[in-house]
């Protein structure tokens, strides 16, 4: 099991969808805190949530509010950056290029990249969790 | 008897308060976070009482705060602790998850102590501790050195050498001083930077 989820990490580092952040946060468990990561994760994708709801909003109508939109995204990528989520952080930034545009379509798009990056890594995440909960 | 330092912590994601706090927690600093600007000022009681003391009653000792914050921004933070007689002598340190050279300077203009990269490194708060810890009490050398001790003791996988941060993007007063223009790596500052007067 321990070396399922070693294992299952080596690849969620390997494909990009965490960096060094996410061992630094690993780093801060200890017995009396044993699930503080994925707690922290948990929080990520609560928050998240809320976010990717407000973006889709932003997006739905004229006229465009590109200061509301970067913001939303400002605050999406400071919290994937914390919990080492570095594919959704890259299509966020990817996000902010097209507001600082003003490219509404290059937004949207964008944002699907986003929201799908943000898919996979919640999958893959709550997999490994699952693992990593049973080998301990 | 050993203080604990007393951090306030600032900042409107939940996400970085609950690392922030963890941070804190095992550099043995007691925490309390806020998630505004305005949380913060409320806390410290904005008149100013007698002493830098939360409406609890607990002395705040620092202040770490995001700059990026909807309605009070970090650095407006920063200002108004600055313009109040009572609690601008508790050391206020940045974080920011962007590198903007101009607003790293007005902010250590204004008197930040430090600006920290974002995401924060156990290795940054460790080496802001042992700073605060000498500006609170240089006359006790022991407080300083007996904190750390039984720090280390209660953290299982206590590694020491992390505080050598090598990597930790960390920008100081001295930095901007001896103008080295990208300086992503920080230089091990154990000189007090600031004009630190003694408190307690």
């Amino acid at each position: 099991m321990q070396r399922q989820a070693a294992s299952m990490k080596r690849n969620l580092f390997n494909q990009d969808y965490l960096d060094e952040q996410f061992n630094e946060l690993e780093e801060l468990q200890d017995d009396d805190n044993p699930n503080f990561v994925e707690e922290v994760v948990n929080l990520f994708f609560t928050d998240s949530v809320r976010l990717i709801r407000n973006v889709d909003l932003a997006l739905a109508n004229e006229p465009y509010d590109f200061g509301r939109l970067d913001d939303l995204m400002h605050q999406f990528k400071g919290s994937s950056s914390s919990i080492g989520a570095k594919r959704v952080k890259r299509e966020c930034s990817q996000f902010q290029e097209y507001c600082n545009e003003r490219n509404i379509d290059g937004c949207k798009r964008a944002f699907q990249g986003v929201k799908q990056e943000y898919a996979t890594l919640k999958t893959k995440l709550d997999a490994y969790f699952q693992v990593a909960r049973e080998a301990s | 008897m050993a203080q604990e330092l007393h951090v306030l912590a600032v900042d409107d994601s939940h996400v970085d308060r609950k690392v922030i706090e963890r941070l804190l927690e095992i550099s043995c600093c007691k925490v309390t976070a806020v998630e505004s600007g305005t949380r913060a000022l409320q806390y410290l009681g904005l008149d100013g009482e007698k002493s830098s003391m939360g409406i609890d009653g607990l002395k705040v000792n620092l202040i770490l705060t995001d700059y990026s914050m909807p309605g009070m921004t970090g650095y407006e933070l920063l200002k108004k602790i600055k313009e109040s007689s009572v609690l601008s002598k508790i050391p206020v340190v940045i974080m920011s998850s962007e590198k903007i050279l101009p607003r790293i300077d007005r902010c250590l203009e204004e008197g930040a102590e430090e600006f920290l990269l974002k995401p924060v490194k156990l290795s940054d708060v460790k080496r802001l501790r042992d700073f605060i810890l000498r500006g609170e009490g240089d006359d006790n050398k022991e407080t300083e050195n007996n904190i750390k001790q039984v720090c280390s003791r209660k953290r299982k996988f206590q590694d020491d050498s992390t505080t050598q941060s090598m990597l930790s993007a960390v920008v100081t007063a001295h930095d901007i001083e001896s103008s080295s223009p990208e300086s992503s790596a920080s230089s091990e500052s154990q000189q007090p930077l600031s004009k630190q007067s003694k408190i307690g």
